[in-house]
């Protein structure tokens, strides 16, 4: 009996994929309570994060595949009216309009967009994947960029950036041409090389936005604003050495210099305290949790499992090294935290929800082999 | 298994299939499929590198630098408050300005026993029991950490026995601040307004608009007033010094030290002693005076009373004083200038004699009967002259203020055309001048009746209604700016200025003076002709008609318009100022102008529970324009008082 439930328990999940979680998930505990200034509160807030969050994966999880391509229409549907609604009757907090109340609690629609859009977009190739053509390259580029136009309106350029990226890396591995690839990445560092260097201000980007990018370049132009938070990441990662200071002893986390330090900038603590190797062992973890990503993406039986195995692979990386790039500061400020591991609830549900959509991946090659 | 081809955009894309190479071709979009697997995993593994590369070069080479700035981490930034700018009236007098004291300040999170630290500080620095309110609604409003003033502007004296015993007392320390003073008090309170402590509502606000990082270090914020609709300017950019901290969180040493800028000066288009003149004339009593320079729309005056005193607002009022403000039944924190909406009463009859002109209305052109009542629909509208003058004409309506003939004008022209020609001279919609919280008073029209009530009966218009618009009486209420800037524009012929209460923006850092230009808002299309004689007819108000007792041996040619608002309606009955309680009298209205071929100021006073327009507030008009146009200043008190109780004559019962 015990054993018929324990197998109903394992059959949808992927150990390799949860281990590696459950590894991420330590190092977040263990740094958030050094990070919070050893609040046991928030700490065990953050457990039941990690708990609500397992229990949601495993539930995507048993979701059969089939059922998850019938759903993609419909949750990219409802995540697109909801940002709609988000912005006729959204709640605005400082300077963002991203939120709808809805009674109870509020809730971020461009969340649900992360694990909407590259189902969609998954969806969509799997159903021409016989007779495609670059039509519908161009329809999947309406598909993302209808979302990400309305992200951008709330405004908020992280998540619009991301939710964009998980789009694009669909497309790419259902086969967008290569030269376009090249084209669009030379736009891009164009675009990005004429907005730093020439400090032109564009529509898209807000005013505070602008000012982190001239703020990266150059620090010391505004020590008291944005360019605190990157001198402050800065001076913490490079303090800590080869070795690191220490669990609960990083100086600059507890003499309170790092802003934002259980949230965004979360990482700094962590270079702080456990230097240069305990960030190459986090990076190690990361790329472990990306490869059994991009595994389960190589062994999927269909398109629609490949395609939405290996954007979600992919995001996750992106996270990952927009976080820490920012944070040590080669990226410029945008508010996006680090996987896992930063306090929050909404990041963490979304990025195990995507999990769960891996190990229904996962699990639907193991159907089809039995 | 189906087919697919990887190649999308590109022109392989297209490779024409058939039944006999699909296994073939399917191993072709494999093999493509595993390539970008590849590629992305490269590409994973660059950019981890790149991470990797860079953490090597912060960690490993240039560690020992960021150790080293770790360790004197000891260097913090502290932010240095620029100074608030200063606000002068039109000919250079001080309004607002800044100096420097010392304060007495607790940081309650350092210190055990507030209440015996207090016992025992009041042993050296006299403490009052309102100091003490005033702290613990500080208290109450800040965060812990936060360094409180217990007692403000210490003398020298104070300072010095402080200092001696400083060490028995952490937590709590001397500061040396700027203050913001208002040297003339109450004089134009509500055009200047205040600043007071930011608070939680301020710091949203600030977040919003990406201005909390120069907010670091400034306590004040603008509150109401110019103070607040000018923050922008006034506040400054704040600098900071990069100083050297020991492990206690003292500062050492200044490292490097980047200026704080002062905030921009302002120099207003009030004057401030005709302000003062009009504060007096209104001394005790409730009303609004707003006086405007027609040519500019520059505000001259800009008086609300009762008012009150800014400064007590500046480090935090103290509840008890608070509560008195707040709950005077003379609500001195109403500005009523900006937005008290009274009805016009009959001081309307000159923009509805303007509408008729423009219009072309058959009345115009016409002597009525004027048997001292209008029936309409059934009912008796009175005159305020019993029996009436016998007959009426368009000239003479405005002087004697004839309601019987704008009664029927405001019949004939409808309710629809009046709404749509008092909107071009923005009643009922705010005048946009640099002050906030304007209120937009009330235009009346089958439109705003409809949105106004919920109740389907109620959101008819009734033509009956638009008999007393002509009187300015019924659904009509407006702020008395509203009325200024009326009056203004229809001396101006027209043309509307956007009131203003700000010259110029002067930069102190690099002497640059920013005009508030004069921009006409719109010029209306009427006819010069038109506006001529609706000035002739307030000009004959003047000379003899309901305004000549005021302004009887005036020294310059004035135009005017009594008008009394109704507060309350009497069914029928006669009004008797003498049977009817104070609070429910009419309030007492007055618009003039001077000198009539060229004014340079237009005004509009209101005195609540005045009695007639004549009576209360055409003297206070009279002696305003007095002293703008001759310097002559108003007579003792107690002659004013006299002036005041005059009873109009006969002729003149008008309004």
């Amino acid at each position: 009996m015990i054993k018929l439930l324990w197998q109903r328990f394992k059959q949808p999940i992927d150990p390799w994929l949860l281990l590696f979680t459950l590894l991420v998930f330590v190092v977040s505990a263990v740094l958030l309570y050094s990070a919070s200034n050893q609040d046991v509160a928030r700490v065990s807030d953050k457990l039941t994060f990690m708990g609500i969050s397992l229990v949601l994966m495993w539930c995507i999880a048993s979701i059969r595949l089939q059922t998850l391509m019938r759903l993609a229409l419909p949750a990219y549907v409802v995540g697109v009216l909801l940002l709609l609604a988000v912005e006729f009757f959204g709640v605005t907090s400082h300077g963002a309009t991203r939120w709808l109340n809805i009674g109870i609690t509020r809730i971020q629609p461009s969340e649900l967009m992360r694990i909407a859009l590259p189902l969609m977009l998954a969806w969509y190739f799997h159903l021409h994947e016989v007779h495609l053509n670059w039509r519908h390259f161009v329809v999947g580029a309406l598909l993302i960029v209808l979302p990400v136009g309305l992200i951008l309106k709330q405004p908020d350029l992280g998540t619009g950036l991301l939710i964009t990226s998980s789009g694009f890396y669909v497309l790419f591995f259902a086969g967008l041409s290569w030269r376009l690839i090249a084209a669009g990445a030379a736009a891009f560092g164009g675009l990005a090389y004429v907005v730093t260097h020439w400090n032109l201000c564009i529509n898209i980007l807000h005013e505070y936005q602008c000012r982190r990018v001239a703020t990266m370049l150059d620090p010391t132009s505004d020590p008291l604003g944005a360019g605190y938070h990157i001198i402050q990441g800065t001076i913490a990662i490079g303090s800590g050495g080869w070795f690191g200071k220490g669990w609960l002893a990083g100086t600059q986390t507890h003499l309170d210099f790092i802003p934002e330090r259980t949230t965004d900038f979360i990482f700094a603590v962590y270079g702080e305290e456990f230097g240069l190797v305990g960030n190459a062992l986090l990076l190690l973890l990361y790329l472990l949790v990306i490869a059994r990503g991009l595994m389960i993406s190589n062994g999927a039986s269909t398109t629609f499992g490949r395609l939405l195995a290996g954007s979600i692979a992919l995001n996750f990386f992106t996270y990952v090294f927009v976080n820490m790039g920012m944070v040590s500061g080669i990226l410029p400020v945008v508010g996006v935290p680090l996987p896992l591991i930063s306090y929050g609830g909404t990041s963490m549900v979304s990025i195990l929800a995507s999990f769960g959509l891996l190990m229904s991946v996962q699990r639907d090659r193991k159907l089809m082999k039995g | 298994m189906k087919h697919r081809p990887m190649f999308g955009a590109s022109s392989r894309g297209k490779t024409r299939r058939n039944s006999s190479n699909e296994l073939k071709n399917d191993r072709e979009v494999r093999g493509a499929y595993e390539l970008r697997l590849l590629a992305a995993a490269v590409f994973v593994l660059l950019l981890f590198g790149v991470l990797l590369a860079r953490f090597f070069w912060l960690q490993g080479i240039q560690h020992d630098k960021y150790m080293t700035l770790a360790e004197a981490n000891r260097i913090s930034l502290v932010p240095v408050p620029p100074s608030r700018g200063i606000i002068r009236d039109r000919n250079g007098v001080i309004l607002a300005h800044n100096f420097s004291a010392y304060t007495l300040e607790i940081t309650p999170s350092r210190i055990d026993n507030l209440e015996a630290t207090i016992a025992a500080l009041n042993a050296l620095v006299e403490i009052t029991p309102k100091d003490r309110r005033r702290f613990k609604k500080l208290q109450d409003e800040s965060k812990d950490f936060e360094s409180l003033p217990i007692k403000t502007r210490l003398t020298d004296e104070e300072v010095a026995r402080f200092a001696a015993n400083s060490y028995r007392f952490p937590g709590v320390e001397i500061k040396a601040r700027l203050f913001r003073h208002y040297p003339h008090g109450e004089i134009a309170s509500h055009l200047i307004g205040y600043i007071g402590r930011i608070n939680d509502r301020d710091l949203a606000d600030l977040e919003e608009e990406g201005m909390l990082a120069n907010y670091r270090g400034s306590e004040h914020i603008g509150k109401i007033g110019i103070e607040s609709s000018y923050e922008r300017y006034l506040h400054g950019t704040t600098g900071f010094e990069e100083v050297e901290i020991d492990a206690n969180g003292r500062a050492v040493r200044t490292l490097r030290r980047v200026p704080p800028r002062p905030g921009h000066d302002l120099q207003l288009s009030v004057d401030i002693k005709l302000q003062e003149v009009a504060e007096q004339l209104m001394a005790g009593r409730r009303g609004a005076l707003v006086a405007i320079e027609p040519a500019t729309g520059g505000v001259l005056a800009f008086v609300s009373q009762p008012g009150f005193d800014p400064n007590l607002f500046v480090d935090g009022i103290d509840p008890q004083t608070w509560k008195e403000l707040n709950e005077s039944p003379d609500k001195p924190l109403l500005n009523r200038a900006l937005r008290g909406e009274y009805p016009p009463g009959s001081t309307f009859k000159p923009f509805m004699a303007m509408a008729a002109l423009e219009g072309n209305f058959p009345l115009v052109h016409q002597t009525i009967a004027d048997p001292g009542y209008f029936i309409f629909g059934g009912h008796r509208f009175r005159d305020s002259k019993a029996g009436g003058y016998g007959s009426m004409t368009f000239d003479r309506s405005l002087t004697v203020s004839s309601d019987t003939y704008y009664y029927q004008l405001a019949v004939q022209m409808g309710i629809d055309y009046i709404a749509t020609f008092m909107s071009g001279l923005d009643f009922g919609q705010r005048t946009g001048i640099d002050l906030p919280g304007e209120r937009p008073g009330v235009l009346p029209s089958a439109d705003w009746k409809r949105k106004r009530f919920k109740n389907p009966a109620q959101q008819k218009w009734y033509a009956g209604e638009t008999v007393s618009i002509g009187i300015g009486q019924g659904y009509n209420s407006y702020t008395p700016l509203q009325m200024a800037h009326a009056t203004a524009t229809l001396v101006n012929h027209g043309v509307a200025y956007r009131p203003h209460v700000v010259n110029r923006i002067v930069d102190p850092n690099t002497g640059e003076t920013t005009l508030v230009e004069p921009s006409p808002e719109r010029t209306l299309p009427w006819k010069r002709e038109n506006s001529e004689r609706v000035i002739r007819g307030l000009a004959s108000v003047i000379t003899n008609g309901t305004g000549a007792n005021a302004f009887r041996n005036a020294g310059y040619v004035a135009g005017g318009k009594t008008g009394t608002a109704q507060v309350f309606s009497l069914k029928g009955g006669k009004y008797n100022a003498r049977n009817v309680h104070e609070r429910l009298r009419d309030h007492s209205w007055f618009i003039a102008f001077a000198p009539v071929d060229k004014p340079r100021i237009a005004l509009a006073v209101i005195v609540e529970n005045g009695g007639f327009g004549a009576a209360a507030a055409a003297p206070i008009a009279r002696k305003t324009l007095d002293y703008y146009l001759l310097g002559k200043l108003p007579e003792a008190p107690a002659a004013q008082a006299a002036s005041v109780a005059e009873q109009p004559s006969a002729e003149h019962t008008g309004d």
